[in-house]
């Protein structure tokens, strides 16, 4: 809370508003839960030769690749790869045309979006998906909500479960909320909050229903190199706190710093599968981002 | 609009530094007081062209019409512009059970009621809450015509003419309260007119609007106890933004139906009071207008507000009744008005709030600000 001068104040006085104080994630604070706790070593998700096609499209052709407990996985592709079209598919939104998705070897099957979720798979928005009118706290408890099971007698007559459920949800949505710097924003609209808090409040809101695997979909889309950086940063402190992450990122170089692994698409392909450093020197991948120069070839 | 809402504000600010006793003193107050309005007869609120009392319990009928349809519409989002039709079920459930096929006393063909247009609502919503937005829209208007066909053309249902003689609640006279009335602004103690407490009678009105009364304030801290729950949040949530709600863990379909079912339920109570109100209801009674008005009154009380989709029932029943002298002329004026809100307040009269939390949020922050002003 340092004394910066006021912009909007023509003397730039301390007369703070209390939006003018930059919070900053804290990340000391501990968002891990049992769920995530001593799972097994090994294979998490497993896309296997996943084909979706839309009439004549094939959006996904064959792509299969897996996700370790503990890493953060990086998928690239340049625009229209079929990346987001990919987290569609693991968290039930479209389904297959052939192929599947296997979580903790659980195929998913024809199971339900929100029944996808309680299993354990997370995701954001590649574009803001908030519930816009409602507080920053109540999005968050929407997530938390998602392991309750509280229905209309318990709340009608506040039973017992209501009231320790009301209890969870508010510590885990007021731990989530000040480990990505949004304490302060809690009982503002989700609309009226600048575009990096809704950013990361959709970050929250995921982790709130204690996901296994959280699927980040350009997390850091329209931020600036800075804000990039420490959203990066962010990520891995989510994930030393024992989550699983699976990262779209369009920037190549970020994506080299902070994933463990990187898968890349390219037209609905996988082209390339390896470590960060493999995937900076593999030819297929340089094409890919950069085009082919036809007079070399 | 904005001196009213500051009028307001100050008022509650004032109330809030109160003593707790104080203040449940008053609120209770409040509400004695409101019950007490048909035999007050306050000068200026009264109707003097309509019996005052059956005006009020129209409007306290209405207010549960618009509780039960604010569930659907204000919370869960879901246009419904048939709910007329489950008024109308839980009328003819009242009129069946009651009157035409059998003699079930009140008491017991209430809960029926209820229960029969909950399942109707399931039913109804089953198949077409898998559509959205204009598309619901559309069947729920059918639903709402195909109820009030179904009465017109069912014999075993009165046909055109509809079911009589449905009893009143069972009475329990005990004492008498005599009425007040006013001359210019000295009030009398009219002892020729009395209510008798508490018989229900179709000359006298006071304990249909007390029943209803006590039915409003009960749906709406049943209200205040679901919205303020998962089941509340889970409802919003899917208003906002379905397809996230669903990847967020919500059973989207499931907490539909249940708003659905719920909305029902409580506009089937509503019209299990009119039938009993009105002893004769035919399925003119039903007809596709009361769908529009009750979807009037979420609308220009705020939708999601369940104290404001109150005042706009009570408004939109009680103005009518007030300036019935206009004869037809008053639809004119109604109409006008509603434009008027349309353009100038389109998110109604009552928007819901932000969280109390919230305004002393903006508050600190105002103070902070005129601090720093101050100190120049």
């Amino acid at each position: 809370m340092s004394e910066t001068p006021n912009p909007r104040h023509p003397d730039g006085n301390p007369g703070r508003r209390p939006e003018d104080v930059i919070e900053t994630p804290d990340t000391s604070v501990d968002i891990s839960v049992e769920e995530i706790a001593d799972l097994p070593p090994g294979k998490m998700l497993e896309v296997d030769d996943v084909t979706l096609r839309f009439g004549g499209v094939k959006a996904l052709d064959g792509v299969s690749f897996h996700i370790n407990t503990g890493e953060i996985l990086g998928l690239i592709g340049p625009n229209g790869a079929g990346k987001t079209t990919c987290f569609n598919v693991m968290t039930g939104v479209y389904q297959p045309t052939s192929g599947g998705v296997r979580f903790m070897g659980d195929p998913l099957g024809k199971r339900k979006k929100f029944e996808i979720t309680k299993m354990g798979i997370a995701r954001t928005f590649q574009n803001i998906r908030l519930f816009h009118n409602m507080t920053a706290l109540e999005n968050v408890l929407v997530g938390a909500d998602a392991h309750h099971s509280t229905g209309i007698a318990s709340a009608l007559l506040r039973l017992p479960k209501h009231r320790a459920e009301e209890a969870e949800g508010m510590d885990r949505a007021h731990e989530l909320l000040k480990f990505m710097g949004l304490e302060r924003r809690a009982d503002e609209l989700a609309r009226n909050l600048p575009y990096g808090d809704q950013r990361r409040l959709e970050i929250a809101r995921a982790l709130a229903t204690n996901p296994k695997l959280l699927c980040l979909d350009e997390p850091a889309a329209g931020f600036n190199p800075a804000e990039k950086r420490r959203l990066m940063e962010l990520i891995q402190t989510i994930r030393d706190q024992g989550y699983t992450v699976l990262l779209i990122e369009h920037d190549m170089k970020l994506v080299m710093g902070v994933t463990d692994r990187i898968v890349v698409l390219e037209f609905g392909k996988k082209i390339a599968e390896g470590l960060p450093a493999e995937i900076r020197d593999n030819p297929a991948v340089i094409a890919a981002y950069l085009g082919v120069d036809e007079s070399a070839s | 609009m904005s001196a009213v809402r500051n009028f307001f504000h100050a008022i509650r600010v004032r109330l809030g530094k109160l003593p707790k006793w104080a203040q449940i003193l008053l609120w209770a107050l409040a509400v004695l007081l409101v019950y007490l309005l048909p035999i007050i007869n306050p000068p200026l609120l009264t109707t003097t062209d309509s019996d005052f009392a059956s005006v009020l319990f129209s409007c306290a009928m209405y207010s549960l019409v618009a509780i039960g349809l604010n569930i659907v519409i204000g919370y869960a989002g879901l246009l419904d512009l048939g709910y007329v039709g489950f008024f109308a079920v839980g009328a003819f459930t009242v009129g069946v059970l009651s009157s035409a096929h059998g003699s079930i006393p009140l008491l017991i063909a209430f809960p029926i009621a209820m229960a029969v247009t909950l399942v109707s609502g399931v039913l109804l919503g089953a198949p077409t809450l898998r559509v959205r937005g204009d598309y619901l829209a559309i069947v729920t208007l059918g639903f709402g015509e195909i109820i009030r066909l179904v009465l017109l053309n069912t014999q075993w249902l009165g046909g055109a003419s509809g079911i009589a003689n449905i009893p009143s609640p069972p009475s329990w006279a005990i004492f008498e309260i005599p009425h007040i009335t006013w001359q210019g602004l000295t009030a009398f103690v009219d002892l020729e007119t009395t209510t008798t407490f508490l018989e229900f009678t179709v000359v006298d009105a006071v304990p249909f609007y007390w029943l209803a009364l006590t039915l409003v304030l009960i749906v709406l801290f049943l209200d205040w106890l679901m919205q303020n729950s998962r089941v509340g949040r889970a409802w919003e949530a899917t208003r906002e933004d379905e397809d996230a709600a669903e990847l967020m863990g919500v059973p989207t379909f499931r907490f539909k139906l249940l708003a659905f079912a719920t909305g029902a339920a409580i506009g089937g109570l509503s019209g299990a009071l009119f039938a009993t109100r009105q002893g004769f209801i035919n399925p003119d009674n039903f007809s596709i207008i009361y769908s529009v008005l009750f979807v009037a009154m979420v609308v220009v009380g705020g939708q999601g507000n369940r104290w404001g989709v109150v005042s706009a029932a009570v408004l939109l029943i009680w103005l009518p009744e007030k300036f019935r002298f206009l004869a037809d002329g008053r639809y004119l004026l109604f109409g006008l008005a509603l434009m008027a809100l349309a353009i100038f307040r389109p998110q109604g009269l009552l928007p819901p709030k932000r969280s109390v939390r919230a305004k002393q949020a903006e508050e600190e922050e105002q103070e902070v600000l005129e601090e720093g002003t101050a100190r120049v």
